[in-house]
């Protein structure tokens, strides 16, 4: 049995570890888009914070603690600085601005060569992420997501996310609180993004593009967003599935485009859905209307 | 030196402008921004080299071709994706993540089907000759570009200006439940928006095709994000506006790579929407609305 296991984690060890670092990014995309606001930069913030830590690692020689909160809190200061004027923008040209600035990244870092590696990328990143720090990682921003959904916080988000002038009729601060999922969800992305490149041991620009930003959208909104549960299992079925379709080959990137049009189409809340699991038989209660 | 970079700019910004026309009529028509109009960018170039390299099909057929082509898969998707959304009343932002979802299909698809190399239209189909005119060095090639999109550009603002189903397609953008008590064909009038918004797009993808003379399952990428850029900067649905800033963008682009350096290139439609947001939020010809309670 124990032969096993450690047969199994030899194989796979990547593969569960890419899970966890999968399920921060849903999460990280989940809270911006719990307040409302479909913004496109996930991605761009998870290279900031993989850049970041790495560099420091590797050239400045930091502690790995240290050079993780770097790799948090850079995001977390590049998304409060483009927040201020982009924030203000609403629906679709936030998404748009927010694409626009992934891109900017994206060519920035190809730009900075000397510091970056350029669109080479950069090689030899010591391989410091250990199992239980993205298990802990998982653990700690589940469990501060689910204490900020209960709080004062977690219900403004929700207020703005139905109707954001009743919100502000109501007194919540919208930009304040908006800031906040922003700024915050950049740090859980810088998060998955230090401990992503202290474990594959390379990063290049490309990791952090379009493609990415739009696999970090498809696991949240293939799981939902009702619960927390939602982002995690998306980001499972997401992960796990170019593996159970490598027969596939090449034509991998097609289920995951169709999976993303087909859940909105036929599931427009998500995999993880209270109100459907409720009208499931058996679990429905008597007198409570749908 | 200067009158040739203008020129190849005017070229350029003329296939920016035809590529942002149809992203811009979708919106302003059916209220949708379809982010799969880059896939079907790339294939309209793809339809256009099978139709010359398989069909056989000379070079202005080939562009019929793609513009049909292009412009059924993307009645296509508005049929069979966005059209359950409309009847659902989805809040906007779920058109655009299928959209996204589409794009990345049609992508990948392509990618299997031709591979990922780059292709090239065979070198007989390519008009070689070039002119010159006032001390430039002109193309025929690229008058040819400058000359379908003016021709294209021109049709459709006289319809959208001028004609009965223009102005339809007005009364829609405004209200299209008002346009269906109206007595006007809603359905009928998405489907064709839906048509030649896609066409439009495949076009813009043969045009480029030409003048870069390389295909690859990618290529609608960079388009999308630089038409994004433009319709935002000409007013989201603008169709005027976003004829000018596809040309805008086409000269500062061009300029840029001039004087500045050709490394920046791609972030110059970026750099101008992100200052342009900024001081607009609503673009530079846009209006801004607010909602009132």
């Amino acid at each position: 049995m124990i032969d096993y296991l450690d047969n199994f984690w030899s194989v796979y060890s990547n593969l569960v570890l890419t899970l966890g670092t999968n399920a921060l990014l849903a999460l990280s995309i989940y809270l911006t888009l719990s307040c409302g606001m479909l913004a496109m930069a996930n991605a761009a913030f998870m290279g900031i914070g993989a850049y970041t830590s790495a560099i420091l690692t590797m050239n400045c020689g930091w502690p790995f603690p240290a050079a993780i909160a770097a790799g948090m809190a850079m995001p977390a200061l590049v998304a409060f600085i483009i927040g201020k004027p982009t924030l203000r923008l609403s629906g679709v040209y936030l998404a748009m601005a927010t694409l626009a600035f992934g891109e900017v990244v994206r060519l920035l870092i190809i730009r900075a060569e000397s510091l970056t590696g350029g669109a080479l990328g950069l090689n030899g990143i010591p391989q410091l992420t250990q199992w239980w720090h993205v298990l802990l990682a998982v653990v700690l921003v589940l469990f501060v997501l689910a204490r900020l959904r209960r709080s004062k916080i977690g219900r403004a988000f929700e207020a703005i996310k139905e109707d954001e002038t009743a919100a502000g009729l109501m007194g919540i601060d919208v930009n304040g609180h908006k800031m906040l999922a922003f700024a915050l969800g950049a740090a859980i992305a810088g998060l998955a993004g230090t401990l992503d490149a202290h474990l594959t041991f390379f990063i290049g620009p490309q990791e952090f593009g379009f493609d990415r930003g739009v696999e970090i959208l498809t696991m949240t909104i293939l799981g939902g967003i009702n619960s927390l549960f939602g982002p995690v299992l998306g980001s499972l079925i997401v992960t796990l599935l170019p593996e159970l379709l490598s027969s596939l080959k090449d034509y991998r990137a097609v289920a995951n485009g169709l999976i993303l049009v087909l859940i909105v189409l036929f599931l427009p809340k998500g995999l993880w859905n209270p109100d459907w699991m409720r009208r499931l038989p058996g679990l429905r209660k008597k007198g409570v209307a749908p | 030196m200067l009158e040739q970079q203008l020129f190849n700019a005017l070229s350029l910004g003329c296939v920016y402008a035809l590529f942002a026309l149809g992203f811009t009529l979708v919106f302003g028509v059916l209220g949708v921004v379809n982010l799969s109009q880059g896939a079907i960018f790339m294939l309209g170039a793809y339809a256009a080299l099978t139709a010359i390299v398989r069909l056989h099909m000379p070079l202005w057929a080939a562009i019929a071709f793609a513009f049909a082509f292009s412009g059924l898969v993307g009645m296509l998707i508005d049929r069979i994706v966005l059209k359950p959304l409309r009847r659902r009343d989805a809040p906007h932002l779920i058109p655009m993540i299928a959209t996204i979802g589409l794009g990345l299909a049609i992508n990948s698809l392509v990618q299997g089907a031709f591979g990922a190399e780059n292709q090239r239209f065979p070198s007989e189909v390519l008009p070689q000759d070039s002119l010159v005119i006032a001390g430039i060095s002109v193309t025929v090639l690229e008058l040819g570009i400058i000359l379908v999109s003016f021709v294209l550009m021109t049709v459709l603002l006289i319809t959208m200006k001028k004609t009965q189903l223009g102005r339809a397609l007005r009364a829609i953008a405004e209200s299209p439940k008002a346009a269906r008590l109206l007595g006007i064909n809603v359905d009928g009038l998405f489907m064709l928006t839906s048509f030649v918004a896609a066409g439009l797009g495949g076009v813009s993808g043969v045009l480029i095709g030409l003048y870069s003379n390389a295909l690859f399952p990618l290529m609608g990428q960079p388009m999308l994000h630089k038409g994004i850029a433009v319709i935002i900067l000409g007013g989201m649905g603008d169709i005027r506006g976003a004829m000018l800033a596809g040309l805008f963008l086409g000269f500062a682009e061009v300029l840029s790579v001039a004087y500045i350096g050709s490394d920046m290139r791609d972030a110059v439609a970026f750099g101008l929407l992100f200052l342009v947001l900024l001081v607009r939020p609503k673009g530079l010809f846009g209006s801004v609305q607010e909602r009132k309670v």
